[in-house]
């Protein structure tokens, strides 16, 4: 197992620039999600980890060791593809000991670790079958068995589980990550599934264009988001965002909002005049007859024990979620009012968030 | 339940239509067969019955057409032939009904065997560096790769013909000229763009992940290609040999041109067999018809990659 150590990393097409000095520290044993829209770069950033890519420039270390220009098969990483890549012309025992057979390692002891990884992912059963007669769990559970018979540095996973229907899916979440605990391996995850992120992951990176915009554990990612846009793709629904035009001080406690003041937690770095954006949780919305922001009910989603009223305001459609006891008409006026100590403030211009005593609070991203 | 009421299924075909499609595929097959049959039944007839007017469908069968095909014979006046003591076996028999013995064997087995060998070597060649550059244009960022492919396909486009006489003069100068070695490289040549393109096609749809997983695995490129590409590309390489092999079989003008006595194939020698007062019109069946055995036993034998082959891409296997 080893630590992977991302520096500076940069990959270009031609004229499509996919990643952009992208950094960041995978300890050994750690679960990382890589998370992003699609075409954000972070499948391109696992190849590069992979050696399936080479860099435009960067480093990359494994365990301290410089493989950045290193052939893929001289990396000891095993990769588990979404498509499973399984060999359709062998059975479930030789796709697994595929890898082994090319360390010269005798078939006696092929076949013991073969067993013993089967064993682990509980396909025991299936190892004499072919393997394009496998439910799609079955085959991802050939394919990260191909991963674990070798027992290499890590893991490196590309939406192993993009193709799998839901049901599936949860199941395995649960699986891998039992896995991981199980095997300790430093795995790097690939996904633009936050709920899997979330679920599994210790620590997260959000990619978007190329960029790397934050790498915080699940917690900090959701509670105390570093850019507009993390803070917009965490959370479904996504964060309400309240534009206005002010400055901070440091150690201010409030920012006018309308004719309003608002609680913030205490600001730790100054700012001028200028674009700022407030941003609220939907869970941090309260509905209150004095509060702050008035507006319409515009609608309502029943999603069982929550419901999740969205309120057109002066600041445009904010989301609130409210316990489902509650019922609300439509055209109903409503006060809303926000919990002081979660709230973020982001810089319009740069969407970087304005450094305040949340982050203080628990931060360590 | 939409089945109870409705009459036909709207993906299947209907029985009128299906049927109409199998006569159609039936009288396209009839009149296909039709000079193949011509061909057979010509191989069993006697030289008088093969160029009957009107021809005779029905017919007393010989074996004179094979044994003309196979031996070569001389003109004796009966005396001598009576002095010979008892024939050696059915040809003889038969060419002494004729007023003649059997010389000897005819060239037809050297040249079969030339066929042989020098189809099946530029096939094998061809299928090889087909399946190589093949892979090459399918995985690797090569320059002006669109270029290099309609460069390589161009190849076909003209007639064999109007490079028959550089080549001739080229293959003389260099002593390449009536060998076999000359032929395999010269079908090789011509089959290796049909290879490209066709094994291109196949290694396209062959996902990236295979190579790369394997590759993860610790086995170099060219491991990863032997032990997981290729495997997965038979279907599309028993295919492409079919087609280079059907070509380089029944090639016949540069084998007109470029052999003779040494490396000629049996296309070009089939035509010329000739008998006594002309053209041995049962000869020449009896050698076409045993010619199209190699090629219907290997086509037969990759049938099921063939069909397959055929209809590559599309459907996901």
């Amino acid at each position: 197992m080893a630590q992977i150590k991302v520096e500076a990393l940069d990959k270009s097409f031609g004229a499509f620039h996919a990643v952009k000095s992208a950094s960041f520290t995978v300890e050994d044993g750690q679960f990382l999600c890589l998370l992003g829209p699609s075409g954000c770069g972070k499948t391109t950033t696992l190849r590069m980890i992979a050696g399936l890519e080479l860099p435009t420039s960067g480093t990359i270390r494994l365990d301290g060791e410089d493989v950045t220009m290193k052939r893929a098969s001289a990396r000891d990483i095993a990769f588990v593809f979404q498509l499973f890549a399984l060999y359709p012309h062998m059975n479930v025992r030789r796709n697994i000991g595929f890898p082994l057979k090319c360390e010269g390692i005798s078939a006696a002891e092929r076949d013991r670790r073969v067993v013993e990884a089967a064993r682990i992912l509980r396909i025991s059963h299936l190892l004499d079958r072919s393997v394009s007669g496998l439910a799609g769990g079955d085959r991802q559970r050939v394919a990260l068995g191909r991963a674990i018979v070798r027992k290499p540095k890590c893991f490196l996973m590309d939406e192993p589980l993009g193709a799998l229907d839901t049901e599936m899916r949860e199941a395995m979440i649960h699986e891998l990550r039992a896995l991981h605990d199980r095997l300790g391996a430093t795995t790097v995850y690939v996904t633009h599934d936050q709920l899997e992120a979330m679920a599994m992951a210790d620590r997260i990176a959000v990619m978007n264009n190329g960029v790397v915009e934050q790498v915080a554990s699940p917690r900090d990612i959701y509670d105390r988001p570093a850019s507009l846009f993390v803070a917009d793709f965490i959370g479904s629904p996504p964060m309400n965002f309240l534009p206005f035009r002010g400055g901070l001080q440091t150690g201010a406690e409030a920012i006018r909002l309308g004719e309003r003041d608002v609680a913030i937690p205490a600001a730790c770095e100054a700012m001028a005049e200028s674009d700022l954006v407030l941003g609220v949780r939907p869970e941090h919305v309260r509905f209150t007859d004095r509060g702050m922001v008035r507006g319409e009910v515009y609608g309502t989603e029943y999603l069982g024990t929550t419901q999740i009223v969205t309120v057109t305001t002066h600041y445009g459609a904010l989301k609130a979620r409210s316990p489902s006891s509650r019922s609300f008409r439509t055209g109903e006026t409503v006060g809303l009012d926000f919990r002081p100590d979660t709230l973020s403030i982001f810089d319009k211009a740069s969407g970087r968030a304005i450094r305040t005593a949340l982050h203080e609070g628990g931060a360590h991203g | 339940m939409i089945s109870a009421t409705t009459a036909h299924s709207v993906v299947e075909p209907s029985i009128t239509t299906r049927r109409f499609a199998g006569s159609l595929v039936v009288l396209y097959a009839v009149i296909t067969m039709i000079p193949l049959v011509w061909i057979v039944l010509t191989a069993f007839k006697s030289p008088d019955d093969a160029i009957s007017y009107p021809p005779k469908v029905m017919f007393k069968p010989s074996l004179e057409g094979f044994c003309n095909l196979f031996t070569t014979r001389s003109r004796q006046t009966p005396e001598f032939i009576r002095s010979l003591g008892p024939p050696q076996g059915l040809c003889d028999s038969i060419a002494r009904s004729r007023n003649m013995v059997v010389a000897g064997p005819s060239n037809y087995v050297p040249r079969f065997i030339n066929s042989l060998i020098i189809a099946f070597g530029s096939t094998v060649l061809a299928v090889a560096l087909g399946t190589l550059s093949a892979y090459g244009f399918s995985r690797f960022r090569v320059p002006l790769k669109d270029d290099l492919l309609f460069f390589i396909l161009s190849t076909r486009m003209m007639p064999p013909i109007a490079v028959a006489i550089p080549i001739y003069l080229m293959y003389r100068t260099i002593g390449l000229s009536d060998t076999r070695l000359g032929m395999i490289l010269l079908y090789t040549s011509v089959n290796v763009s049909l290879a490209v393109w066709l094994l291109k096609g196949f290694i396209d749809e062959i996902p990236r992940e295979y190579e790369e997983a394997a590759m993860i695995d610790g086995y170099t490129r060219f491991q990863a290609f032997v032990k997981v590409v290729l495997p997965q590309a038979t279907t599309g390489i028993a295919a492409t040999a079919i087609f280079c092999l059907i070509f380089a079989w029944n090639e016949y003008a540069f084998a007109v041109l470029l052999t003779s006595g040494n490396a000629q194939t049996a296309p070009p020698f089939i035509p010329i067999i000739i008998g006594e007062g002309g053209q041995d019109w049962p000869a020449v069946a009896a050698g076409t018809t045993l010619f199209l055995v190699p090629i219907v036993v290997f086509t037969v034998l990759l049938r099921k990659h063939l069909l397959r082959g055929i209809t590559f891409g599309a459907v996901r296997k």
